[in-house]
């Protein structure tokens, strides 16, 4: 067992000012396995691999590799320690050759030898079983195999730990599917990978053991065949499943509760979206769904105002209105959560409480502005409900874990205590404790009467929370799911564009 | 901006023409063409450019056109349109003092006179009739020579200086200069406040505060002896005529030469922006050209002697 | 206790520590250079009023225009992620127009000096809105937009007054750009007091700075929140104006003088270095005013001191550039981090346990 370690971490300690980010966490990894870490966002499993990597210093705790102690001063060091990273977002240059990209700040002396570079690409290449040529432009090759490229430019350094960080989360099924063929050949090969990622199921379908941090401690280390998925879930946040399960019959209780219609839009479009119908009643909770493109986006960015309005007929509560900037859809009682939360939602070097009162603020107009005292009453209030994690509510937005910027942007909109509330991928990128907390939180708002339109990728999560689905193909909507329609095999139907109820 | 300047030029050589083809008519007026910087440089530019325009007036018998740039290339375009007109005479005060052989050529072939003023070009000297400048250096010693003529006891300076590199601030300075490195003088502070008159007031109130003895502003304009003034006043320390501190400014505004009638200063120096009346004095044959290069008369105003007449005629805007 | 502990290098008092640092290290450089230099006395001044002197009063007296501007300035900032670099060239135009009211015929009144003051606002703002327009409706780069302004500007205004150095004299205008009978302190102070006071009180009463910060740093979320980005873009320009024909009019009245071509001359490259060594970001978004304002002490304060120095003229702007790159050097972020870090290793080595969660990104 001992022989076949290659790399031990125990007893790491890591804190930033305020935060102990990690506790005495051990992490083993063996030759020749691939090792999921795990946790929710702000476990600590950034904060262990930038350890690892040398981007932070530890302030506790020691590594070994191979059984000897090491000290990792930088990236450049963990490099030549044989600890290589794959980050999420591609790092490699994309307007140099594959070729290049592999052998660039490792050529030996001022003059590159382009031709010999490329054949000995194509060889590791070859070898790795890559589909792509040392002398192809990288930009020009797809997303999996930059990655990929990524990967053997690091295999060829020697490197004998491989940390793949979020390699999947922009990769369709088929290049992921490439991507851990790669993965096995290397495990193959006595490769140890460290393996962090969202989705569950890829951690089942390729790793061999799990690691599984909450809060910054460790939780423990399990084989992957012996931890039933349910059970790793629990884990990570520390509760139950049972919540998850009884969601979905909340969700079923409100699904009719009243026949008022709040917002009504006939023949809406704007510059991004045709021409379309939608209405949703007061208290229900309905859902756009569709594939990327489909126009479920640009459809509710029209209901808000967002772009530029083109035409249609809009009412609320049965009055006509004209709805043709955000501030209009305000006045009326809509919010408006956006899709790219970094670039539509927060603003990041202003604090919690600022980007909180926002919204309000706006609404409220220049020459009213929020008192401090009330603007800190109010953010304290949404810090607790929503459960926000942040050292105070002076901290800036920017540095608080995706989950919970998510949680500030709700927070904005719910003090407006809107009549209407669009969210447009409310989940994407958050863990599963905070995820479930959003569709509890929707379901919440819905049975106090305000209407919800939820978007998500998760075509189970819409299950479990909307009433009504409206599902879009190449910008039309070409159907509308309610009642016993509402399951997986039909919404798959309707979008692949098979029998529409 | 500079789009604009070009229409202008063009506006302003067809309109030339267009009066150019009057005069062809023989009206008996002597055509000028005057190119020089624009009146907005400067207080002395606003003066020589009206002075221009009084002198070479129909009534004594010229006809006027004139192009205002500090571009050279474009006062170059301007040159070779006057010449293509065919004027009379050409009258150049140059942005910059190469690159004025061809136009010159030209000129001479056409038949055509040149009159240098106020700023001398790098060209042979037979190409141009004569050359009516300043001489800066000149202007600098009339003042210190006024200075010296003052008999103190002691000299304790503090020079203000305009902006570093200039033709005025290197002539105004040159003269202090010299009598620094004789001794005769006492440098209590040289500095330069870039012509800005508020920074001059700062750097002599800097001077009050430390508590140093001086007894002579030498300022190289009107406006930063105004602000070194100021300074003065508002530390209650008398100054002119009859005052603790001597006051010298140069440019001769009108405004300040009334100060220096009120004794407020004591003395104002001038580089004569004044050179129409020579150019047309030798136009006319009632000038001879003896030197191809004529120095105008620096002026030079005391306090105790100047006169309303003197204000008038030789005092800078109103 | 703690909190207030790490405020000191977080956003609060954190990012006015460079001003505060160099105001500190000038004050005691000066100190040791000469133990007087920052004695305050009364003196007689030729209109018989008893009035402050000494260098303290020199350095804020004359710092009142570049402060007033960096207030403006810190607000275009902000907003538009860019400088206006036509101030100067607008200060000159306002001055203008200032002193052509006061010339047209007849005696200078209380009334005719409030007339041409509200008309040089007038003129400035105008310009201001125009520089705003094309930054904020045309998308321009500010330091584009208000190149032509800085490049035509002084020609415009010497088409104002048409001379070169017009003069205007009156006792009103003394005691604005001068003393007050009976007040011993500069009235220039007394209005960057009272801008400042105006100011906050502007931003007290409004919601300018949380717009101006949210549209500065993310414009597309301001948008989606209901802001009008080109209205708060075009505001910030057009409280610069303000500010600039405030400045533009103190400097005409310090000496009843206007030089279209000196008139704060090169004003707008301080008042850019006063922003940025108030530690706001030159890119936009969060800002400090105070900061700003302690900037333009700090300029002021340099350039007192090299003339004391008696620092030769050709050297002065060499002396003067060294320090504010070693000042803007320990502004930068990269100096910022390492200091917070070595701060925080510090720190840690008392154990601390406290709320999880925020530590990472």
């Amino acid at each position: 067992m001992q022989d076949e370690c290659l790399l031990q971490m125990r007893n790491i300690e890591k804190r930033f000012p305020g935060v102990l980010a990690l506790n005495g966490v051990d992490f083993t990894l063996r030759k020749g396995e691939i090792h999921a870490l795990m946790g929710e966002n702000g476990a600590g499993k950034s904060t262990l691999i930038k350890i690892l990597t040398g981007v932070y210093r530890m302030d506790g705790g020691s590594i070994s590799i191979e059984g000897s102690p090491i000290n990792i001063h930088s990236p450049q060091d963990a490099q030549n320690k044989g600890i290589s990273t794959v980050y999420q977002e591609i790092t490699l240059c994309p307007n140099l050759s594959v070729a290049e990209n592999m052998f660039i700040g490792r050529e030996k002396g001022v003059w590159v030898d382009q031709k010999t570079n490329e054949k000995r690409a194509d060889e590791i290449l070859e070898r790795l079983g890559i589909p792509a040529r040392g002398a192809k432009q990288l930009g020009n090759c797809s997303l999996a195999v930059q990655q990929m490229v990524a990967i053997a430019r690091a295999v060829d350094m020697k490197c004998k730990v491989l940390i793949l960080d979020e390699p999947t989360s922009s990769l369709d099924d088929k290049e992921v599917k490439m991507l851990f063929d790669l993965m096995r050949d290397l495990k193959a090969k006595g490769v140890g990978i460290i393996f962090v990622t969202h989705f569950l199921e890829q951690v089942y379908e390729v790793s061999d053991r799990i690691t599984v941090l909450r809060n910054g401690e460790l939780v423990g280390e399990y084989l992957t065949e012996e931890l039933p998925q349910v059970q790793l879930v629990a884990k990570m946040i520390g509760k139950d499943l049972d919540e998850l399960n009884t969601l979905g019959e909340a969700g079923e209780d409100g699904k009719t509760r009243s026949e008022e219609v709040y917002y009504e839009a006939k023949g809406l479009s704007s510059s991004e979206a045709l021409p379309f119908d939608f209405s949703i009643r007061k208290g229900e909770v309905n859902g756009f769904t569709g594939l990327l493109g489909s126009g479920r986006s640009e459809s509710v960015r029209a209901i808000f105002g967002a772009d530029k309005v083109n035409g249609g007929k809009v009412k609320i509560k049965g009055e006509p209105v004209k709805i043709t900037r955000p501030i209009e859809a305000m006045k009326h009682g809509i919010g408006y959560l956006a899709e790219d939360r970094k670039r539509d939602g927060i603003i990041a070097e202003l604090s919690v409480r600022e980007n909180i009162i926002l919204a309000l603020q706006v609404m409220n107009g220049f020459f009213k502005p929020i008192s401090r005292r009330e603007s800190e009453a109010f953010a304290d209030e949404y810090i607790k409900v929503l459960n926000i994690k942040t050292a105070s509510r002076e901290t800036p937005v920017g540095s608080l874990s995706g989950g919970n910027q998510q949680k500030v942007i709700l927070a904005r909109w719910l003090l407006t205590h809107p009549d209407y509330l669009i969210l447009d991928e409310p989940t994407r990128g958050i863990d599963i404790g905070t995820k479930l907390e959003i569709q509890k939180l929707v379901l919440k708002l819905a049975e106090d009467g305000v209407s919800v339109t939820f978007i998500s990728s998760e075509i189970e999560e819409m299950l479990r929370t909307c009433s009504r689905l409206i599902v879009m193909r190449d910008r039309h909507i070409v159907g509308e799911l309610t009642g016993k329609d509402l399951n997986q095999s039909q919404v798959m139907k309707t979008i692949a564009g098979g029998e529409a109820s | 901006m500079r789009k604009t300047r070009l229409l202008l030029l063009v506006v302003a050589v067809l309109a030339a023409m267009a009066l150019a083809a009057c005069g062809k008519k023989g009206n008996g007026l002597i055509k000028v063409g005057v190119v020089n910087n624009p009146p907005s440089e400067s207080g002395y530019r606003q003066a020589n450019v009206e002075d221009m325009e009084k002198v070479f007036s129909k009534e004594n018998g010229y006809e006027l056109h004139a192009f205002y740039s500090i571009k050279n290339d474009e006062q170059l375009q301007a040159a070779k349109g006057f010449i293509t007109d065919g004027v009379d005479y050409l009258l150049i005060s140059a942005a910059e003092t190469t690159g004025w052989d061809a136009v010159l050529n030209d000129a001479k072939k056409a038949g055509i006179k040149v009159f240098l003023f106020d700023r001398m070009i790098n060209v042979s000297e037979d190409l141009y009739e004569a050359a009516v400048v300043s001489d800066m250096a000149a202007e600098g010693d009339t003042a210190v020579k006024w200075l010296l003529s003052q008999n103190l006891s002691e000299y304790k300076v503090i020079h203000i200086q305009g902006a570093m590199g200039s033709d005025a601030q290197i002539g105004r300075t040159g003269a202090l200069d010299k009598q620094f490195a004789d001794g005769k003088m006492t440098k209590v502070v040289q500095q330069t406040a870039t012509w800005d008159e508020n920074a001059a007031k700062q750097i002599v109130e800097t001077v009050i505060n430390s508590k140093e003895d001086f007894n002579v502003i030498y300022a190289e304009n009107d406006g930063m002896a105004k602000g070194a003034v100021k300074a003065l006043d508002d530390a209650g320390i008398t100054h002119g005529v009859n005052g603790k501190v001597i006051v010298m400014g140069f440019d001769c505004n009108k405004w300040a030469l009334r100060e220096l009638k009120a004794g407020n200063w004591n003395y104002d120096g001038q580089c004569s922006p004044f050179q129409a009346q020579i150019i047309s004095d030798i136009i006319k044959g009632t000038r001879k050209v003896t030197t191809k290069k004529i120095i105008n008369e620096e002026k030079g105003f005391d306090a105790k002697t100047i006169t309303d007449d003197d204000i008038n005629k030789y005092g800078l805007g109103n | 206790m703690k909190k207030k502990e790490r405020k000191l290098f977080g956003n609060g008092l954190g990012q006015l520590a460079i001003p505060i640092i160099a105001i500190c290290v000038l004050v005691i450089f000066n100190l040791i250079r000469d133990p007087s230099f920052f004695s305050i006395e009364l003196l007689q001044n030729s209109d018989g009023n008893i009035v402050l002197s000494g260098n303290l009063i020199s350095v804020i007296n004359g710092a009142s225009e570049l402060a007033i501007l960096a207030i403006g300035m810190t607000l275009v900032t902000a907003a538009c992620g860019g400088q206006d670099i036509s101030v100067g060239a607008a200060a000159a135009i306002a001055g203008s127009t200032f002193v052509k009211v006061l010339k047209s015929g007849g005696q200078i009144t209380g009334f005719k000096v409030l007339l041409a003051f509200l008309l040089a606002c007038l003129v400035a703002v105008i310009f201001a809105s125009f520089n705003g327009t094309l930054v904020a409706v045309f998308k321009i780069q500010p330091m584009i937009a208000t190149l032509i302004l800085y490049t035509c500007g002084r020609s415009i205004a010497y088409w104002i007054n048409g001379g070169a150095t017009p003069t205007v004299e009156s006792p009103i205008l003394t005691a604005i750009g001068g003393f007050i009978p009976w007040i011993p302190v500069p009235t220039p102070i007394l209005i960057v007091l009272v801008m400042a006071v105006i100011i906050k009180v502007f931003f007290r009463f409004t919601s300018i700075e949380l717009f101006t910060q949210s549209v500065g740093i993310n414009g597309s979320a301001a948008r989606l929140n209901g802001l009008n980005s080109t209205f708060i873009k075009i505001l910030s320009f057009m409280i610069l104006g303000v500010c600039v024909a405030v400045s533009g009019c103190i400097g005409v009245s310090r000496l009843g003088l206007i030089n279209h071509e000196t008139l704060l001359l090169d004003i707008e490259m301080d008042a850019i270095l006063a922003v940025a060594i108030g530690g706001n970001s030159l890119g936009g978004g969060r800002f400090k005013i105070s900061g700003s304002i302690m900037g333009a002490y700090v300029i002021q304060m340099l350039t007192i001191t090299l003339w004391a120095m008696k620092v030769p003229s050709t050297n002065v702007k060499a002396y003067k550039a060294i320090v504010i790159v070693l000042l803007v050097v320990a502004g930068s972020p990269v100096v910022k981090k390492w200091f917070e870090k070595t701060v925080s290793r510090f720190k840690n080595r008392k154990p601390e346990v406290a709320a999880k969660g925020a530590g990472e990104s």
